[in-house]
């Protein structure tokens, strides 16, 4: 089947058509989603065997030969983001149920968020700066009527801002390919890393280089381009927020690690640094309003910023560790955020506010929730032996081994940030005094809590079965590492 | 050729600038679209304005003749998307001026609902 | 307010039908020539919005009673279908199949499978932009 790699793209689009036709029948609609999501879960572990197994994936679209169609390609690191995605999108929609509100359902709620799927899963798999820039697209596309879903004043207020923001970006992503198709004559990634070395004028290489870095900063909301991300990413409600967080600015962060390791090594003294420089400002950036705000929304939001900047650091090392690191923090990344947001989305649901100052003592009353949440900050904040930890470790350790020992001394340094803003919900929210909290049913509670947990175990696995992992994530670093690996599979014919 | 496209995409850009700084929702809109219209031209021109002959394979034309189709495919594309993002862009903004009432982004800042 | 649109409603029952038959043909030569299935849902669009113009929205839904969502579904249908029946065959995606055939009546016909992608596409342009139009137009 060589058309495998495309079933994680093509399974959650066939679902979110026939979504469309019946969007009145609230348990069909959740039915099929559910079983939408399963069967792109089950599509992308079948991919990552066949990875494993048999190296990296490639096909060009239309039966055309390789330079001239699109690539579509599927290496480790690409599986691994499909795999996480379509896990996450899984627990989102069984977290969706019992919260999103009938109404929301009844209008192409799941439909939107298994477009945003095929979108996100495509940037994931595709092998060509266009083609990236479509899929980009189709999950903006995707993203906009999820955020403004509802309708309620502040969305409609943010969701401005996030679009005239999202347009500028894509009228820059355009200009971009624009001056890159006019320098290399390829849009190819593969036929681009093999270009780009032969081309002498490294400086207008450059040029493009740092404008692709902001395209993509600006979806992956890096220093100073993250300030639209706050308060869009506030308006709408936790599924909606969990789905961004988690999946949106990764795949930014994914298109900054695929194009500056395979092709943009052409001046890494100057790109690599400047990329070094930024995450580090991100990082500082995101820790003063993660510690800034009495907002538990807010809180987790910041962490969101905090987390791309410590992956894109491992990246602008790139040496291995940095990598690996890099990778391994992307996949926890991912599952640690959306269960982050699950547990303080159930928070505020319980106290009906978002503002810590209004809530306390939580312990007494859900004491098994606060232990959970307690595990999930610890691994967010990346203490052993939870999921944050060895990626971290390995970017720290890939700091050192480069030139920027500065930059891992500061992520150490910032990692008691994100401890500290991440233990200041759990103070304040589960200790103290008890306050008042809004009635919620018990099945309520439980159908929000069960995926939460089955998440935070999951990433619990995930960090004491590191070893385990490991070698999916080095051969993932393997292949950004040996872009000579990558050209041979999509340029093989 | 290229010469005078390139001041014309600058003139768009330019134009879409100065329409995106201003207050008014729908003048935003606009400046939207003539970015993405500065956008699409750079593209057409970065690939190169050479050949005159539609991209089709025809008789009496020689290799040389035809105009390069990736950049027109590609604009194709890009046209479609800014068509679709432009339209829901316009549909949001008249859903907003109903529910807030105002067109001014100025009244629109988000901050009374965060403290 | 009341209007005199006789002249328009007038116009309009013959235009619409020009407007639709250069729909059909601009969506077929975009076989070989410029054109296509979005050009053409665009124009039919287009019709159907002069027909709302010269009337009113009622009178249009009496006329086409349409679910524009329904219509983008089904043509991503079969342009999802077009492209994933080479997933059967197992060429890569989106390979299309062509073939000339002798049709009566046409004589030497070239027939593409890239057409039936192209009627998907139309069937989404003209539902798209009939439902954000009606969206906007449905309340006064």
């Amino acid at each position: 089947m060589s058309n495998l790699l495309l079933f994680p793209i093509l399974i959650p689009l066939l679902f979110a058509i026939v979504l469309m036709f019946f969007p009145k029948n609230v348990s069909l609609q959740r039915s099929t989603a559910i079983a939408g999501a399963a069967a792109t879960l089950i599509a992308a572990i079948t991919l990552l065997v066949k990875v494993q197994n048999d190296g990296v994936q490639a096909i060009t679209l239309g039966s055309w030969p390789a330079p001239f169609g699109i690539s579509m390609v599927s290496d480790l690191l690409s599986v691994l983001l499909v795999l996480s995605a379509s896990l996450i999108t899984f627990f989102v929609i069984l977290y969706s149920i019992p919260t999103i509100g009938e109404a929301r359902e009844r209008s192409f709620y799941y439909s939107g968020i298994m477009f945003l799927l095929v979108g996100v899963n495509g940037a994931f798999t595709t092998g060509d700066i266009f083609n990236l820039f479509v899929f980009v697209e189709v999950l903006l596309m995707s993203s906009y009527m999820l955020i403004v879903h509802g309708g309620e004043k502040p969305q409609l207020r943010e969701s401005i801002k996030y679009l005239l923001v999202n347009i500028i970006s894509s009228a820059l992503f355009v200009s971009a390919v624009a001056y890159l198709y006019s320098v290399t004559g390829t849009l190819n990634m593969a036929d681009l890393a093999v270009k780009i070395p032969q081309i002498e004028s490294t400086g207008i290489l450059t040029l493009i280089a740092v404008m692709f870095l902001v395209v993509f900063g600006f979806k992956a909301s890096i220093f100073p381009l993250y300030f639209w991300l706050p308060g869009s990413y506030y308006a709408p409600p936790t599924p909606i927020l969990a789905l961004f967080g988690a999946l949106l600015t990764k795949v930014g962060v994914y298109a900054i690690m695929r194009t500056y390791t395979l092709f943009f090594t052409m001046n890494t003294g100057f790109t690599h640094e400047l990329l070094a420089i930024v995450s580090i400002l991100t990082i500082l950036a995101g820790c003063i309003g993660a510690l800034a705000y009495f907002d538990v929304k807010k809180i987790i939001i910041y962490n969101i910023i905090i987390a791309v900047g410590v992956i894109l650091f491992g990246v602008s090392q790139l040496n291995e560790a940095g990598i690996n690191g890099s990778i391994f923090y992307l996949v926890h990344d991912m599952l640690i955020k959306a269960a982050l947001f699950f547990l303080v989305g159930i928070v505020a649901v319980i106290f009906g506010t978002t503002n810590l100052r209004e809530m306390g003592g939580l312990m007494k009353t859900y004491p098994f929730l606060g232990w959970v949440y307690l595990i999930a900050a610890f691994g967010l904040a990346g203490i052993p032996p939870l999921s944050g930890f060895p990626g971290k470790l390995l970017i720290v350790q890939g700091g050192f081994e480069g030139p920027h020992f500065w930059g891992s001394i500061i992520i150490l340094a910032t990692s008691l940030l994100v401890l500290l803003s991440a233990m200041r919900i759990f103070i304040y929210a589960f200790w103290g005094e008890p306050r008042e909290t809004m009635p919620l049913e018990k099945t309520t509670y439980r159908r929000m809590l069960i995926p939460s947990v089955v998440l935070v175990i999951i990433t619990i696995v995930l960090g004491v079965g590191a070893e385990m992992f490991m070698p999916l994530i080095q051969g993932a670093g393997e292949v950004l590492l040996n872009p000579s690996i990558y050209i041979d599979a999509v340029l093989k014919e | 050729m290229e010469i005078i496209m390139s001041v014309v995409i600058g003139f768009l850009f330019m134009a879409a600038v100065y329409l995106m700084l201003s207050k008014s929702l729908i003048r935003i809109i606009i400046g939207t679209g003539l970015l993405s219209h500065g956008a699409h031209l750079l593209l057409l021109t970065m690939g190169g304005l050479g050949g005159m002959a539609p991209p089709v394979v025809a008789d009496g034309v020689s290799v040389a003749d035809y105009a390069d189709p990736l950049p027109q495919a590609l604009i194709l594309t890009a046209i479609v998307i800014s068509f679709a993002v432009t339209s829901f862009f316009l549909v949001l903004a008249y859903r907003a001026y109903q529910e807030l009432g105002t067109d001014n982004m100025n009244l629109m800042r988000g901050t009374e609902d965060y403290e | 307010m009341k209007t005199n649109d006789v002249m328009l409603q007038t116009a309009t029952k013959v235009v619409i039908f020009i407007i639709l038959l250069f729909a059909v043909h601009i969506f077929f030569t975009g076989h070989y020539t410029p054109g296509g299935g979005f050009v053409g849902g665009l124009l039919t669009a287009s019709a159907i919005v002069l027909l709302m113009l010269a009337f009113d929205l009622d009178t249009v839904k009496k006329i086409l009673p349409l679910n524009y969502v329904a219509m983008v579904a089904v043509g991503l249908l079969i342009a999802l279908g077009t492209a994933g029946a080479s997933i059967v065959f197992d060429v890569p995606f989106f390979t299309h199949a062509y073939d000339y055939f002798d049709l009566p009546l046409f004589g030497k016909t070239s027939l593409h499978s890239a057409a039936l992608f192209d009627l998907g596409v139309y069937l989404v342009v003209v539902g798209v932009t009939m439902t954000i139009i009606q969206t906007i137009g449905e309340d006064e």
